[in-house]
């Protein structure tokens, strides 16, 4: 390798980013200038001085909406059920599969397969049936639950401990380890960069839920952030774009966060291969 | 401190057997060595006394008490793993420390200990590292610590060394042996390194494909095996096996290649002319001035193995066989040379079974 500045590959990697960023950048624009002119179709790339509207959506709202403050809390609470959830029942069932001997294990593993072929999209109806019969309608628990069981995470968290080393597992044997003893003090440290970077993508997946909140929820109390953007477009009075907008960024924002403070253990995840 | 009992133990995986029946009572304190060719069952062995197998049938005795049916952890048996196994995410400290910390040790009582070991091993100035912060020996050195702190009534070492370098091995192996002695616990070590075997084992037992072929000393696996896979095996370079038959009434060998060699030790059983196999090791072999001796071999040098302190000359026989010879530094030929078999230094098999055959 030649220490010079590759010239190509920073133009080419700045074009790249130029092109994502100018979309963020056009909502961001638009949230700050008048719904009138944004109407009109007057879409202007330099942001005008409205930045009250941020103020005004998550306290306010839009007509038909509930305060973005509440839109953001029910989706943090939704996506944070859902990753947490799915990650809890993923260790379990992944560390059963891993490292127990149990009658009809492949089969177990098998049907935890294929669910991967039946995502949320495909069994929504018989889904909403059953929590209906639970009465789980417009029910917290009945936005998340059906959401929580996941044949992704176990995946890939089996494939996470069969990558640790046998001796490893032994070793705590001969030390005394009981099954839950090594899981708590063991194996969850050990693949805890792991489980993290599956955290961010979970949490990610949880945050842009969309057609089973809209099923699940009418009460607009359950709403998230991702409804509340459609439910303001949706509305019978003419379209606030600059809340539109403003809100658009602001459920961007836990998301980036999210990823941001987990970045150093997310591409310890992805990328770390000792053991 | 225990003695430890093996009767008649017996692993099969699915329809393989891999072990036919081991019996192996160690002594309090003993060092056993288990030594043979990758594949032929001495980690399985190892691992059926520590309890990660599940034994198909026999008995395992600690102290008397039969503890086959045990978990590991009931067993109090520590083991050293090849690759180490330590914990990634833990400090030395916390290493050394979990074992007792499951018993339910006090934490004065743990850090008691863990220092005590530590401070013998070494250790002391690295209990807050990590181990990927660690090198090879010090890795090593940990996963001994770990075994040692427990106060186990057996160690059990599974290729400790095999991981370190030439010269680390060499230290290690020395640490090994006098910590083992220090300590005084019964202990037995798996590894497929004769010289390991030879230097650290009180005793040694030789495993081929599954069957206790010696258990005896080293010097006496090394001067009496007990067939001609373990004379083979032990001993660098190997030892070379010439073909012959019984002759003279039993008193001497003759050679298929011509010379008849007479036994130095004394006469053997068995009908004139029973095939039979004359192993002699290439530190025996003596070269002769051409036309002294006549039941010398004219060999022609195919290959030269200068080792500083001595050189090993691997030279072909008349009918074309390999035989090496080991001499000392200078006395190396470059085209030929002219080679006795000693009578005091033969070992005689039976060509059939492989069995050694000792004078009557």
């Amino acid at each position: 390798m030649n220490n010079r500045t590759d010239w190509t590959a920073h133009i080419v990697l700045g074009l790249g980013v130029l092109l994502f960023l100018l979309p963020v950048w056009l909502v961001f624009s638009a949230s700050t200038q008048n719904p009138a002119m944004i109407g009109r179709g007057e879409l202007s790339f330099i942001p005008g001085t409205g930045l009250d509207v941020y103020w005004k959506v998550l306290t306010e709202g839009a007509p038909g909406v509930a305060p973005v403050w509440h839109l953001l809390l029910v989706s943090f609470g939704m996506a944070m059920a859902i990753a947490i959830g799915k990650i809890l029942i993923s260790v379990l069932s992944a560390y059963a599969i891993a490292f127990f001997r149990f009658p009809f294990r492949l089969a177990c593993f098998w049907m935890i397969f294929f669910t991967l072929m039946l995502p949320v999209e495909v069994r929504i109806i018989p889904t909403y049936a059953v929590m209906a019969g639970f009465g789980l309608i417009n029910t917290f628990t009945g936005l998340t639950m059906p959401l929580i069981a996941s044949a992704t995470a176990t995946l890939l968290l089996r494939q996470t401990f069969l990558a640790i080393p046998d001796e490893l597992v032994e070793a705590a044997r001969m030390d005394g380890a009981g099954p839950l003893r090594f899981l708590r003090d063991i194996l969850l440290p050990v693949s805890a960069a792991n489980i993290a970077a599956l955290f961010v993508i979970l949490f990610v997946y949880g945050w842009n839920q969309y057609l089973w909140p809209l099923l699940v929820a009418t009460d607009s109390r359950l709403d998230t952030i991702v409804i509340g953007i459609v439910k303001m477009i949706g509305a019978d009075t003419s379209v606030e774009w600059n809340r539109v907008m403003a809100t658009a960024v602001l459920a961007m924002l836990p998301p980036v966060a999210i990823v941001v403070l987990m970045q150093h253990w997310f591409v310890k995840g992805l990328t770390e291969g000792d053991k | 401190m225990a003695t430890l009992k093996l009767t008649a133990l017996r692993k099969n995986f699915g329809p393989v057997e891999v072990l036919h029946g081991i019996d192996l009572a160690l002594t309090s304190g003993e060092m056993l060595v288990i030594v043979g060719a990758s594949g032929c069952g001495k980690s399985t062995l190892l691992r059926l006394v520590a309890g990660l197998e599940a034994i198909t049938s026999g008995a395992i005795e600690l102290d008397g008490r039969d503890v086959a049916r045990l978990d590991p952890a009931e067993r109090d048996i520590a083991m050293v793993f090849q690759n180490y196994a330590l914990y990634p995410h833990m400090s030395v400290f916390d290493n050394m420390a979990y074992a007792l910390k499951i018993r339910g040790l006090t934490k004065p009582d743990i850090a008691a200990r863990v220092r005590e070991t530590a401070e013998m091993l070494g250790l002391a100035p690295l209990l807050a590292r990590k181990p990927r912060q660690l090198s090879g020996g010090q890795r090593q050195r940990v996963a001994m610590g770990r075994a040692i702190v427990r106060h186990p009534k057996l160690f059990l070492f599974d290729e400790p060394l095999s991981n370190l370098d030439a010269t680390l091995r060499v230290t290690m192996r020395a640490e090994i042996k006098r910590l083992q002695r220090r300590m005084a616990v019964t202990s037995l070590y798996v590894t497929h390194d004769q010289v390991e075997a030879m230097t650290l084992g009180d005793r040694l037992l030789v495993l081929h494909e599954g069957r206790a072929v010696q258990l005896a000393t080293p010097m006496e696996v090394f001067e009496r095996p007990a067939n001609t896979y373990v004379a083979g095996f032990i001993g660098a370079p190997a030892m070379n096996f010439l073909p012959g038959a019984l002759s003279h009434g039993g008193t001497a060998v003759s050679l298929d290649l011509g010379p008849v060699i007479p036994f130095a030790d004394g006469k053997r059983d068995g009908a004139a002319g029973q095939r039979l196999t004359i192993g002699i090791r290439p530190e025996h072999i003596a070269p002769v001035p051409p036309g002294t001796d006549p039941t010398g071999l004219e060999l022609q040098v195919d290959l030269l193995e200068p080792l500083g302190s001595e050189t090993i000359v691997i030279g072909r026989l008349p009918n074309n066989e390999l035989l090496s010879v080991k001499l000392p530094k200078n006395d190396a030929p470059t085209h030929s040379m002219r080679v006795a078999f000693p009578a005091t230094h033969l070992h005689v098999f039976d060509a059939g079974t492989g069995l050694r055959l000792d004078p009557t």
